[in-house]
């Protein structure tokens, strides 16, 4: 008899459309759907998906208790050895909803689960919680990812002990596990300094944590004073994209002027993000860019200008060290130009 | 890009939907919004329904920014 798994994937992966389609509901769908057959076959009949979970990203981020009761009571029902979800390789909705559905499972229902993502994505925030296979950024990477999720699901499966992450393929979850190394300690560190020395690869025994916080600065003392700006990773600019911005892995950010315009329309704004459904933002760019909102405040008094300039990028499977460098690039900008405020808008 | 303006030692409030990626990302003041694809309009509502509902969310946005915080915080609407 072979182990019984279900799987989870978004509208995407089982084919029922992209961000148009990303609002749908969990369904319940019998055996394998799409990137399963990848598992099934890796397996060789020693375990099987025998159902299969599909949920819209968008719909799981919005309603995510009730989608999250609703998926819980499937697998409850259905008792399998090992729930696994993904991989969403750098898709951030996607990988937020594997890794919560994944927790979820675990700590309610008691199941083993495995997930698999890159690195970046925010789902991977739960990496000491899950156990999460590193994978590509891009689906590119499927043919990679499905083996490598499957081995160590298999190995889960049949109870084996697992080894440290860098043995058996995981991101490393903080848990420490005492072994005796070959060398003694003092005769590894002299040799890991003559590598560093020689600008020779080494890997360290210790890594340091990296909390990259920033603390908040002060609040803005008189509203009606200050010059506010808006930002935004939700893709808006002006009818045509002139700076062609990228749909998705943004190379660079726009800035744009929005002096003298009372709000945005469907004439002069649109939206370049190819990662959620774009009619809405198409018909009223406001929905995203609250320029309306802002020059009624400006007239009220209630605050003291809306800055002409207005940045924004794609923030959709964008390199974190891009939109890093995007915005400290036009931080710098909005320093000098004398704004002590930003309003910042996602999608 | 909200650290990094925070960094340059602007004040930011991020307006987004999925507010736990917010908090990953490092957000100081959020608030959360309506839907990935409209996080500040809903157009199942009527164009003043719909005005009304963005006023009040930028509303928010600007009660936080003139919020003093000490970590995190989720400016609910």
């Amino acid at each position: 008899m072979s182990y019984r798994v279900v799987h989870y994937i978004n509208q995407f992966f089982a084919n029922i459309g992209g961000e148009e389609m990303a609002h749908v509901a969990p369904e319940l769908r019998e055996g394998f759907v799409g990137p399963g057959l990848a598992f099934n076959q890796s397996w060789k009949g020693e375990a099987e998906i025998v159902a299969t979970v599909v949920c819209g990203d968008s719909h799981f981020a919005e309603h995510e208790k009730e989608a999250q009761e609703q998926i819980l009571a499937w697998v409850k029902e259905l008792n399998p050895d090992l729930f696994i979800a993904g991989p969403a390789f750098n898709a951030g909705r996607y990988g937020y909803a594997c890794a919560t559905i994944a927790n979820a499972v675990k700590e309610q229902l008691g199941i083993k689960v495995l997930t698999g993502m890159y690195e970046e994505n925010p789902g991977a925030d739960l990496k000491d919680k899950i156990l999460i296979v590193p994978t590509a950024n891009s689906a590119a990477g499927m043919r990679k990812a499905a083996p490598a999720m499957a081995k160590l699901a298999l190995k889960l499966m049949k109870g084996e002990k697992l080894g440290a992450s860098c043995e058996d393929n995981y991101m490393p979850n903080g848990i420490r596990v005492n072994f005796f190394e070959k060398e003694r300690g003092s005769k590894r560190a002299v040799k890991m300094l003559l590598n560093k020395l020689a600008d020779k690869p080494f890997v360290t025994e210790y890594p340091m944590p990296s909390f990259d916080r920033v603390a908040p600065n002060p609040a803005v003392k008189d509203l009606s004073k200050a010059t506010i700006a808006l930002c935004t990773s939700g893709g808006i600019v002006p009818k045509g994209n002139p700076d062609h911005i990228e749909s998705s892995s943004a190379s660079h950010y726009g800035e744009y002027s929005i002096a003298g315009v009372e709000a945005l329309c469907e004439a002069t704004h649109e939206t370049a993000h190819g990662g959620y459904d774009p009619v809405y933002a198409n018909a009223d760019a406001n929905r995203v860019l609250p320029v309306d909102v802002m020059r009624e405040f400006e007239r009220e008094g209630k605050i003291g200008k809306l800055h002409d300039l207005f940045y924004t990028t794609v923030g959709n499977g964008t390199a974190v060290a891009s939109a890093k460098k995007f915005a400290a690039e036009y931080a710098q900008k909005l320093l000098q130009a004398g704004v002590n405020a930003v309003i910042m808008t996602s999608t | 890009m909200v650290k990094e303006i925070e960094r340059a030692g602007i004040p930011v409030v991020h307006m987004c939907t999925v507010t736990p990626i917010s908090m990953t990302v490092g957000a100081n003041r959020i608030v959360p919004t309506i839907a990935i694809p409209h996080p500040l309009g809903n157009p199942a509502l009527s164009k003043e329904d719909e005005y009304a509902l963005r006023k009040k969310l930028v509303t928010r946005a600007l009660e936080a920014l003139s919020t003093e915080v000490e970590d995190q915080t989720i400016f609910e609407v």
